[in-house]
């Protein structure tokens, strides 16, 4: 099995359409966009691809800016930015298709914006059987 | 007199369609001018619950996005999260782990095989097919106890294991199949229906299948020679493999992709099969991920990614799955425009789309 390298390079808003745009010159193709909140900011991953080279550009942006649209450079981007939109309330200007908020038909608007609430029940530890014991080298 | 343009819903619901997609088709006489696509009728939202799911666990939901390509989320998933920690998963579970993808996409095929000639009003043709897919999830439920999901997949290995002389018997087997799936595959290629309803139907060039981001067959049947087994993951850099190129980038291509992928899989089985070797299936996970992880994989409908992200915690800060189908919409707006108007399910039907995991 080999483990593939993959790179990040972290961007600003302004210079992703020029980043963008050099990396569909070079003959990269658009693998995905794909956004995930962190704390109080979202981080989006715009990854590409060229001869199984796989490369990505990270935006971290504050909850209220608007992202410019790659659907000028990258046709099929049009997808990911509803999506963006969709789940995130992300605001995505100039795509070539805008589903305005409807391209995904879901019961409460934008489901992936709020940080995570996460509130599990705490489950008592199970004591450890003389056998796990063992088996974990005698490591509580 | 300029035609007049008319609007006409196609989807979600529709014969050859067994999972909602809507398009509107902007028709001038009997010819597509424009296709705009409409997904997201039935979003689960199945990414967000890696927040309050032990990472351990997510693998079930995972396994479940989709009832078709299975086990090959949970396979993703997994890679993912073991890349994270450097866990160093036993050779033998690697080699189980792509018998299974194989197995996934032989029955995933078969079953688009089936339901593309039932498409065409081919109904024998359909009925063959899923017939010798019934061999290929026999082998499923034997060797993991699911027919669809299998749950053999774990973070550190894979649950199950098999015997060598269960082994034996599933390579002998495989014969059988294959000399099944060839009759088959004659008839997709050299039926005069089959070929009256595919070939120049639904032209992609090979551009812009790579511009568009079109994978897996859809990609593959214009030529873009794009196959995440190529990038290393399981065994597959130690089995003889090169993927399935067509380059005429219609219809009948994408078929003739998906058809001879099938015995492909049969000799990627095979052949793991004869170099597999003795020892563990899984090893022991400790700890939580801190990192994060593009995990690519290779679905029976084109190349799969698990984005990871954890925190040191036990619950994921993010899983994003971006899916073929949906990067394969783009690609098939590309391929309606200016096609009949009665060619649109063959032609919608050729990018095998699989809405459940569109709609993770």
């Amino acid at each position: 099995m080999t483990i593939e390298e993959q790179l990040i390079k972290e961007i600003t808003v302004d210079s992703l359409l020029d980043e963008v745009k050099s990396r569909s010159d070079d003959g990269y193709r658009l693998v995905q966009i794909g956004c995930t909140r962190i704390e109080d900011a979202f981080e989006i991953n715009y990854s590409f691809e060229k001869d199984y080279r796989f490369e990505n550009l990270r935006v971290t942006i504050g909850e209220d800016v608007t992202m410019p649209s790659i659907s000028d450079i990258y046709w099929g981007s049009f997808i990911y930015e509803n999506e963006m939109h969709d789940l995130y309330g992300i605001g995505v200007e100039g795509m070539n298709i805008d589903f305005n908020g409807y391209l995904f038909k879901t019961s409460i608007p934008h489901p992936f914006r709020e940080p995570p609430q996460v509130s599990v029940k705490k489950v008592p530890k199970k004591k450890k059987t003389d056998e796990e014991k063992k088996e974990d080298g005698g490591e509580e | 007199m300029a035609s007049r343009r008319t609007v006409v819903p196609f989807g979600p619901q529709h014969p050859v369609l067994p999972e909602p997609i809507h398009l509107d088709l902007v028709i001038e006489d009997e010819k597509v001018i424009e296709a705009i696509p409409s997904i997201g009728y039935v979003h689960r939202g199945l990414e967000k619950l890696v927040e309050t799911k032990d990472y351990k666990n997510y693998v079930y939901i995972a396994e479940r996005i989709c009832g078709i390509c299975s086990f090959i989320h949970s396979l993703g998933y997994c890679q993912g999260i073991e890349n994270i920690m450097d866990i160093e998963v036993p050779e033998r579970a690697h080699y189980l782990r792509t018998i299974w993808s194989e197995y996934s996409r032989m029955h995933s095929h078969l079953l688009w095989m089936g339901l593309f000639a039932d498409a065409m009003g081919f109904e024998n043709l359909f009925m063959n097919c899923w017939r010798v897919r019934e061999q290929v999830l026999d082998v499923m439920e034997e060797t993991t106890g699911g027919r669809v999901i299998q749950g053999s997949c774990k973070v550190g290995g894979v649950r199950k294991d098999i015997s060598a002389a269960k082994l034996k018997e599933i390579s002998a087997g495989l014969d059988k199949t294959k000399a099944e799936v060839e009759e088959i595959n004659h008839v997709f290629f050299d039926d005069s229906t089959v070929i009256h309803r595919t070939r120049g139907i639904g032209y992609l060039s090979k551009d812009d299948a790579y511009k568009f981001g079109a994978v897996g067959p859809t990609g593959r049947g214009c030529g873009v020679a794009i196959d995440a087994r190529e990038t290393g993951y399981a065994v597959y850099p130690e089995l003889d493999f090169k993927p399935v190129v067509e380059t005429a980038g219609d219809c009948y291509s994408r078929c003739m992709v998906r058809a001879k992928e099938v015995i492909q899989s049969a000799d990627l089985i095979q052949q793991a099969i004869e170099k597999i070797p003795d020892g563990d299936i899984e090893v022991k996970v400790k700890g939580n991920p801190d990192g994060e992880y593009f995990s690519r994989v290779e679905q029976p409908r084109g190349e799969c990614i698990h984005y990871l992200k954890g925190n040191g915690k036990r619950f994921l800060v993010r899983e994003r799955v971006r899916t073929p189908t949906l990067t394969n919409i783009p690609p098939l707006v590309k391929m309606l425009a200016g096609c009949e108007m009665a060619d649109v399910p063959v032609i919608v039907l050729t990018i095998d789309p699989c809405i459940g995991c569109a709609e993770r």
